[in-house]
């Protein structure tokens, strides 16, 4: 079993390393204007990101997108209950939100820089109602799913109110609100990078636009490499805290 | 100490109201162990719902001592059939006893009960556990043990065993009969299976087809402690359970000639 574990593992690093030298080679071989060559782009990364640029980047681009993703599970999961308790609320409810989460993210970005500017606000502003969506929508779907059974027990037990949210609704949905929070994550970071490229003056998505218009290529790929790890650590964070939340949920997953 | 009075539960109004339960009395004595049967589509577990307060009834009304049920009262609990939804899948064993009756006292208090409820359905050790770690009759017996640490004075059982197989049903019967009396419960069991009826219990209530009313109830003398061999042996099991089965099987007799 351990032996087993072991081997997957060797090949996961075995398999990386091959790609990253692949790469190497190739990239040394075939430089131009727009392919920088694996060392260099190494270099940039350890210039800009070690740790010169995080306090001016990297901090703002996480804090915002903390910000709007919080903002996005507090409005998910309120709405979620909200729609899920009454089907009065989710009849009338359900047009309007069936259009406004069908609103492409970034046709969102030119009016939230009239209505915010181009602060900070715009992009926590356009994170939150974009990333809502998916959140209230699953968790909607687990408060109509609750198990009469489930609920039946709860009663007979005397479990009410405050109680009964807390101990018995909250837990029972909670697997659906992670599933909305796990679709929103990916979009959160893309709406990251994209509303700081269109208006920001920093930002780790302002590092890669401003690199690419002034042809410092190397720079450019470092910034999407420290994009892309910042995806891969936000998503194996995500499934750590998930796997934690819902151990008891192993048997289903 | 609980009376069922003209109790009547339908659903929908007017022509098409279906009327699951009519005009059910039954009167269920302290430490009585009642057991209510009746043909399939019988309103059974409707009636128990409405006895629990989990269902508002239509007409008529359950006094448990004296007080008219509307809500789940505090002295009353309830075995489901479903134990796997009747669980809570992110407790473990001892926290989905203890959840209950930190309602009622202290934490430590609690536990103990829990405890005590385990041993007492053959569960020490699991406490750990999680129901879905465990096979179903071992939920099951999670379930009553719950049902048990919360001290009620009347026990509803909702087609407990129906899930298991019968090895492990023969055996959930036989822990019931044990710890109602350690417990000192009063329970009311709706069930399917005639033998289990007849075998369990002090008297058995055979519902009509719906809209269901009592048909005839029947007191079982047989002697206890009950043994799964040596009662179901017995000449008086087998009057008792071809008296129940023909009571059932009469009205569909009679449809099947007319």
């Amino acid at each position: 079993m351990r032996r087993a574990r072991f081997g997957w593992l060797a090949l996961e690093v075995g398999a990386t390393a091959a790609i990253v030298a692949l790469l190497w080679a190739y990239t040394v071989a075939n430089e131009s204007y727009a392919v920088a060559p694996l060392p260099d782009v190494l270099d940039a990364f350890r210039r800009t990101w070690l740790f010169a640029h995080v306090g001016s980047d990297v901090v703002p681009s996480l804090v915002r997108m903390t910000l709007g993703y919080a903002a996005a599970i507090a409005i998910g999961v309120g709405g979620g209950f909200l729609l899920g308790s009454s089907a009065v609320v989710s009849a009338l409810a359900s047009p309007v939100v069936g259009f406004l989460r069908s609103i492409p993210a970034a046709a969102l970005l030119p009016p939230a820089i009239v209505l915010f500017g181009i602060g900070g606000t715009t992009k926590v502003a356009v994170i939150a109602f974009v990333c809502c969506w998916p959140i209230m929508l699953n968790t909607a779907d687990g408060v109509r799913e609750l198990d009469a059974t489930m609920l039946a027990t709860a009663r007979v037990y005397g479990i009410r109110g405050l109680r009964r949210l807390r101990l018995v609704v909250l837990p029972a949905v909670a697997p659906r609100i992670f599933a909305g929070m796990r679709t929103s994550l990916s979009i959160a970071i893309l709406l990251l990078v994209t509303s700081e490229m269109i208006a920001s003056t920093n930002g780790i998505g302002y590092f890669v636009f401003q690199a690419q218009q002034q042809f410092a290529v190397g720079d450019m790929w470092a910034g999407v490499l420290l994009l892309g790890l910042l995806g891969f650590g936000l998503n194996l964070l995500f499934g750590a805290v998930e796997r934690r939340v819902l151990h008891w949920n192993a048997p289903n997953v | 100490m609980l009376e069922v009075v003209g109790l009547s539960k339908s659903y929908g109004t007017g022509a098409k109201a279906t009327h699951a339960v009519a005009q059910v009395d039954l009167r269920v004595e302290e430490l009585e162990f009642v057991g209510i049967v009746g043909p399939s589509g019988a309103g059974k577990t409707t009636l128990l719902k409405c006895i629990a307060g989990l269902l508002a009834p239509t007409a008529g009304e359950t006094r448990l001592r004296g007080r008219v049920v509307t809500e789940p009262p505090p002295e009353l609990a309830v075995v489901f059939q479903d134990y796997s939804r009747s669980l809570f899948p992110w407790l473990t064993v001892r926290r989905n006893i203890v959840l209950p009756l930190t309602n009622k006292g202290s934490t430590a208090a609690a536990v103990a009960a829990a405890d005590e409820a385990l041993t007492a359905v053959g569960l020490a050790g699991f406490e750990d556990h999680y129901p879905w770690q465990l096979s179903g009759g071992m939920q099951q017996r999670v379930a009553i043990a719950r049902a048990l640490a919360y001290q009620p004075k009347v026990l509803l059982m909702d087609e407990p065993f129906a899930s298991v197989d019968a090895q492990t049903r023969a055996e959930l019967e036989d822990l019931v009969l044990r710890v109602r009396e350690q417990f000192g419960v009063t329970v009311v069991l709706v069930t399917h299976d005639i033998d289990e009826a007849v075998y369990m219990s002090d008297r058995v209530v055979i519902l009509s087809r719906p809209p269901s009313t009592v048909q005839e109830t029947l007191d079982v003398d047989l002697p206890r402690p009950r043994d799964q061999i040596e009662t179901k042996a017995l000449p008086e099991f087998a009057r008792l359970r071809s008296r129940v089965y023909e009571t059932i099987m009469e009205p569909a007799r009679e449809a099947v000639a007319r």
